[in-house]
C-alpha cells in the first residue's frame, strides 16, 4: 500500500492508494461543492449539475457517455451531499486510461439547454419518490429548523419551486465557478498506475481555468423549535431531533462517535435494548455527523402514533437523564470492537476506500491508513467520552416529528 | 494485477456432505482479511401453517434471544464484541445468516450460529417482544410503496403458500403461540437440505473440523419437501395517496437452474444493466418519465420471474407502464453487437470484483449449490457468457417469449395492462391488505455500489 499525492499547476490535487495486489481499480472526482455552497434561490443546483454532467460534453453525446460508461464493464455513479459531489467508478485496471479520459472529460459538460428540461422532470420525479418514502422528509425539516438561514439548512435536492426555476444559464455559471481545477480533487485506490494518471490528467485539463471560488464557513445559529407535521397516508411516526455536536476538524470527534455508538447505534446499544429489542419501537438511536464548522448528535424514532410519546420520553432518559449511569469500559471496547471492524471490512474493496481516502483529503486535508483510523479510535479514553456526553446534555435540539396524525408529542 | 491473472485466480471451491444431509461449501481467498458464511436451513414461509403468516420470522427471532451457553444480551455481546457484521431473513424456501467477520473470529462465531440453529432456548418469557418486533416490520413495510408493492405482486403471482411476505400478516402474528415457534423449529430447522457456504480466509482442513463438530450431531428424521411451484397472473391497484404511482410488473422467464439461464440473464442485462440499458434509455433518459426504472430476476424454487419497478407522478403512469412493455417486447428487434460486449464487458468485471468481497462470494456459492448442486468457478462463468451471441439472446427470446405477467400497482390512479397481455378481471384491494415480499433469491446483477451519504444519481 503506498499513498501519492501531486499537485497539477492549474491546482488540481491528485491522490491515490496504490496497492498492486488489487484485482481492481477505483477512480473518482471529488468536487468541493454541494447544497451548502447554494443561495437559497437555486437550492438543488449542485444536484442539478450532476445529474447534467452526464448528459454528454462537446466531445459526447449523452449516448456516447452512457454506452461508454458501460463498455468500461465499470460500476459508476456519483451522489451529491450538503459538502460535495462526486464522480466516481471502478473497473478493472487495465481500462484505467479510457475511465480516466472519459471522467476527466465529464467535468466539462455541455450543458445543453435541451436535455436541461428533460432532465428537470427527471429530477423532480426524485423528489417525488423521497416524498412518498419514510421519513418523509423530517430529517430535511429538520435540517431547516436546526440551522435557520444557514447554508447547511439547504434540501440537497432542492424543492419543486426551486428546482423547476432554475435556468440554464445560472447553471453554467455555478459550473465554471465551482468545476475549476483548484476546486477538484481526482482520487484513485487500488491497482493504479499513478505515473501514467498524472500525466494523462495533466494533458487533458491543460486548458482548465483556476477560479476565486472558497466556500464560507459561519457558523450556524442553531434553531431549537419543536415541529409536527402530518401526512396523512403513513402508518408509523417518524420523529428526528438534532443537538450540536463537533466539527469535522475537532479531536473530539471521535468521542461524539463512540458516544453515539454506546447509546444509540442499531445493535447492542442502550436504545437498542430499551427500545428496539423489546420491540416497541421500529427503530430508534442516535448518531453522530459532522461539517467543516459544525456537527450533529442527532436523535431518532419510528414506532406507532400511539406509542411515540412514551418512547421519546425513554429515549431522552437513556441519552439525557441517564448521566449517572456510567459508560463501562466493557461497553466502550465493545463500541470501538465494532467501528473498527467494520473499517476493516469494508476496507478490502479499492471502490469502499476510495470514499474514505477522498474524504479524507478533501474535507480534512489528511490521508490515514486504515491501521491509523483504527488507532485514532482505540486511543479515546472513557473520560473523553463522559466528557462528550457532558457537553451534550447541556445542549437544546430541534425536534421534527411526522406521521398521519397532528398533536402526538409534547 | 493485470486481468487475466484475476480471472484465473484460485478459486476452487471445497465441498463436505455431512451425513446428517448438511453441505458445507468453501471457497478460500486467502488474500482477503475477512470470511464471511451464508447459512441456508430448509425453514421458509412456505411451510407456515395456514393462518400463522409470520410464524418463520417470529421463530427466527425468538431463535436469537438465547441459544446454547448465551442469553439474548450474551449473544448480541458476544457478536458486536468481535465486530460481527451480520443479518438473518426468512424467505419462501428458506431462513439464512448472512455473516462476515475478520478471519480470526470465524470459528468462535460460527459456533455461536450453531447454536441458534440447533440450540436455542426459546424463552417464554420473550414471545410477545418477539411479536412485538414482527409487528413493527410489519408496519414497516406498509409505509413505503416501492416495497409494498412487491410484496403485493408476490403474493399476486405465487398465491397464498408460495407468495407469502416474509413480515407476516397482522392476524398470523398476533395468532402465534410459543409452542407453534418450537414445533416450526423441530420440524424445520433439520439438516436436510441446509447449506452453509463460507468464503474468504481460512483453512480448510480446520474449517471442515470444526463445522463436523459443531453441526455433525443435528439430527431429524423430517425431511424436505420438493414440490413445483404455481404461477398465476393477474393485476391488482393498491389505492394510495402518494405522489408517484409505483409500478411492479412480472413476466415469466427461466429459471437460475435452466441451462438457457444465462441467455434469460443476459437479455435482463441489455434490457436494465447499466446507463445505456434500453429501459434506463427510453424511460429515463429520453422521456424524463422517472428516477428509478429497473428489471432483475428472481427464482423461487422451479420458477423463473423477471420483476420490473418503476416510480413517476400521476398523470404519467400509464405512459410509463406503457413505454415499459414496448421496451421488453423491443428485445424481439434483435440485440446489437455493442449491447452483446457491453454485457460481456460488465460480467467479466464484476466476476473479478467478486474476489474482492468474501460476502458477495459466500452469497453467490450458497446460491449455486442450493439450484445447480455445484459451484461454477469463473472460467465456467465466463465460458457460459463468452457464448452467448446475439443471435442466441434472440432465440433465446422468440423461444421464451414474455408470458404470464403480473401487474401490481400503488398510487393515486389506476393504470391499465393492455387486454392482450393479461385475459383476468382486474380486482382491486385496499392499501391495508397483507403484504408479501420479493426477498427471495433476486440474482444481483452486479455488485451494489457502496453505500454513499446524499443523493445518488
Amino acid at each position: 500500500m503506498k499513498f501519492e499525492n501531486t499537485t497539477l499547476d492549474n491546482g488540481l490535487q491528485i491522490i491515490a492508494e496504490v496497492n498492486d495486489e488489487a484485482f481492481s481499480q477505483s477512480i473518482g472526482y471529488f468536487v468541493k461543492t454541494g447544497s451548502r455552497d447554494e443561495v437559497p434561490e437555486m437550492g438543488g443546483v449542485s444536484h442539478f449539475l450532476e445529474h447534467m454532467v452526464f448528459k454528454g460534453t462537446d466531445k459526447r453525446s449523452a449516448e456516447d457517455v452512457n454506452r461508454e460508461l458501460d463498455e468500461l464493464g465499470a460500476q459508476s455513479n456519483a451522489y451529491t451531499c450538503e459538502d460535495q459531489t462526486v464522480y466516481y467508478m471502478s473497473i478493472l485496471p487495465d481500462q484505467q486510461t479510457r475511465a480516466v479520459d472519459l471522467l476527466t472529460d465529464l467535468m466539462r459538460p455541455a450543458l445543453r439547454t435541451s436535455d436541461f428540461e428533460t432532465e428537470k422532470n427527471v429530477i423532480l420525479e426524485e423528489i417525488a419518490m423521497y416524498d412518498d418514502a419514510p421519513p418523509y422528509g423530517s430529517m430535511e425539516r429538520c435540517m431547516e429548523s436546526f440551522y435557520g438561514d444557514h447554508p447547511l439548512s439547504i434540501r440537497v435536492l432542492g424543492t419543486p419551486q426551486t428546482v423547476s426555476d432554475l435556468d440554464s444559464e445560472a447553471m453554467r455559471e455555478y459550473h465554471r465557478d465551482r468545476y475549476a481545477p483548484n476546486n477538484l480533487c481526482l482520487v484513485a485506490t487500488g491497482a493504479v498506475d499513478f505515473d501514467a494518471l498524472v500525466k494523462q490528467a495533466e494533458i487533458l485539463t491543460e486548458s482548465w481555468e483556476p477560479s476565486r471560488f472558497k466556500r464560507v464557513s459561519t457558523m450556524p445559529k442553531h434553531g431549537s423549535a419543536e415541529l409536527q407535521f402530518q401526512h396523512a397516508p403513513a402508518v408509523q411516526q417518524y420523529t428526528f431531533e438534532l443537538s450540536q455536536g463537533v466539527s469535522r476538524n475537532d479531536p473530539r470527534r471521535h468521542s461524539y462517535r463512540l458516544l453515539a455508538t454506546v447509546l444509540g447505534d442499531d445493535s447492542g446499544s442502550r436504545a437498542f435494548w430499551a427500545l428496539v429489542d423489546p420491540g416497541l419501537a421500529e427503530s430508534a438511536g442516535m448518531f453522530a455527523h459532522e461539517y467543516d464548522e459544525c456537527g450533529i448528535l442527532g436523535l431518532y424514532l419510528t414506532c406507532t402514533p400511539e406509542d411515540t410519546q412514551s418512547n421519546w420520553d425513554a429515549l431522552v432518559s437513556i441519552v439525557r437523564e441517564e448521566t449517572s449511569k456510567k459508560i463501562t469500559e466493557r461497553e466502550l471496547t465493545v463500541a470501538k470492537n465494532k467501528i473498527c471492524s467494520s473499517l476493516v471490512l469494508s476496507s478490502e474493496r479499492p471502490g469502499n476506500r476510495l470514499f474514505t481516502v477522498g474524504n479524507a483529503m478533501t474535507m480534512r486535508g489528511v490521508y490515514e491508513t486504515v491501521d491509523q483510523s483504527i488507532a485514532n479510535y482505540r486511543r479515546v479514553t472513557l473520560e473523553a467520552v463522559h466528557d462528550a456526553w457532558a457537553d451534550y446534555v447541556n445542549q437544546g435540539g430541534a425536534r421534527v416529528t411526522i406521521g398521519p396524525e397532528l398533536d402526538v408529542l409534547k | 494485477m493485470a486481468e487475466t491473472e484475476s480471472i484465473t485466480a484460485p478459486d476452487i471451491s471445497h465441498i463436505h456432505r455431512l451425513s446428517n444431509g448438511m453441505t458445507l461449501v468453501a471457497e478460500p481467498m486467502p488474500w482477503l482479511r475477512s470470511a464471511a458464511f451464508t447459512l441456508l436451513v430448509p425453514a421458509g414461509t412456505r411451510s407456515e401453517p395456514e393462518g400463522l403468516q409470520g410464524l418463520c420470522g417470529m421463530t427466527l427471532d425468538l431463535a436469537q434471544r438465547g441459544a446454547g451457553k448465551r442469553n439474548s444480551r450474551q449473544i448480541v455481546e458476544d457478536l458486536d464484541y468481535m465486530g460481527i457484521e451480520r443479518s438473518s431473513s426468512c424467505s419462501t424456501f428458506h431462513t439464512s445468516f448472512s455473516v462476515a467477520c475478520v478471519a480470526e473470529s470465524l470459528n468462535e462465531t460460527l459456533s455461536i450460529y450453531a447454536d441458534i440453529v440447533l440450540r436455542p432456548h426459546m424463552p417464554k418469557d420473550e414471545v410477545d417482544e418477539s411479536r412485538q418486533t414482527a409487528l413493527q416490520e410489519l408496519l414497516s413495510i406498509e409505509d413505503d410503496p416501492s416495497q409494498k408493492v412487491f410484496t403485493q405482486l408476490k403474493n399476486l403471482r405465487y398465491g397464498a403458500q408460495f407468495g407469502r411476505s416474509p413480515y407476516g400478516s397482522t392476524e398470523g402474528l398476533e395468532s402465534v403461540a410459543l409452542q407453534n415457534m418450537v414445533d416450526y423449529h423441530v420440524g424445520r430447522y433439520i439438516p436436510d437440505g441446509a447449506i452453509l457456504a463460507v468464503a474468504g480466509k481460512f483453512e480448510w482442513g480446520e474449517l471442515k473440523g470444526m463445522v463436523e463438530k459443531l453441526f455433525g450431531d443435528w439430527q431429524s428424521t423430517e425431511t424436505n419437501p420438493s414440490g413445483s411451484v404455481p404461477i398465476q397472473t393477474g393485476v391488482q391497484h393498491l389505492q394510495h395517496e402518494s405522489s408517484q404511482t409505483h409500478i411492479a410488473l412480472a413476466y415469466d422467464c427461466v429459471p437460475y437452474q435452466h441451462p438457457d439461464f444465462y441467455q434469460s440473464r443476459g437479455l435482463i442485462s441489455v434490457l436494465s444493466d447499466g446507463m445505456s440499458s434500453r429501459l434506463f434509455s427510453e424511460v429515463r433518459e429520453k422521456r424524463g418519465l422517472v428516477y428509478t426504472v429497473s428489471a432483475s430476476c428472481q427464482t423461487i424454487g422451479d420458477q423463473g420471474s423477471v420483476l420490473t419497478y418503476a416510480g413517476t407522478t400521476g398523470p404519467r403512469a400509464q405512459e410509463t407502464l406503457d413505454v415499459t412493455i414496448e421496451t421488453i417486447k423491443s428485445l424481439g428487434n434483435g440485440i446489437s453487437e455493442g449491447e452483446l460486449s457491453r454485457l460481456k464487458a460488465r460480467v467479466k468485471s464484476s466476476l473479478v470484483m467478486e474476489q474482492e468481497s468474501s460476502t458477495s462470494r459466500s452469497s453467490q456459492i450458497a446460491t449455486d449449490w442450493y439450484y445447480l448442486k455445484r459451484v461454477p468457478n469463473r472460467k465456467q462463468v465466463l465460458a457460459e457468457i463468452e457464448s452467448l451471441t446475439c443471435d442466441s439472446l434472440l432465440e433465446h427470446f422468440q423461444q421464451y417469449p414474455p408470458t404470464g405477467w403480473g401487474l401490481v400497482t400503488m398510487g393515486p390512479e389506476p393504470v391499465v395492462l393492455a387486454e392482450d397481455l393479461v385475459r383476468v378481471d382486474s380486482s382491486s384491494c385496499d392499501g391495508a391488505s397483507e403484504g408479501a415480499s420479493n426477498g427471495a433469491n433476486q440474482l444481483p446483477a452486479t455488485a451494489k455500489p457502496p453505500a454513499a451519504k446524499g443523493t445518488t444519481r
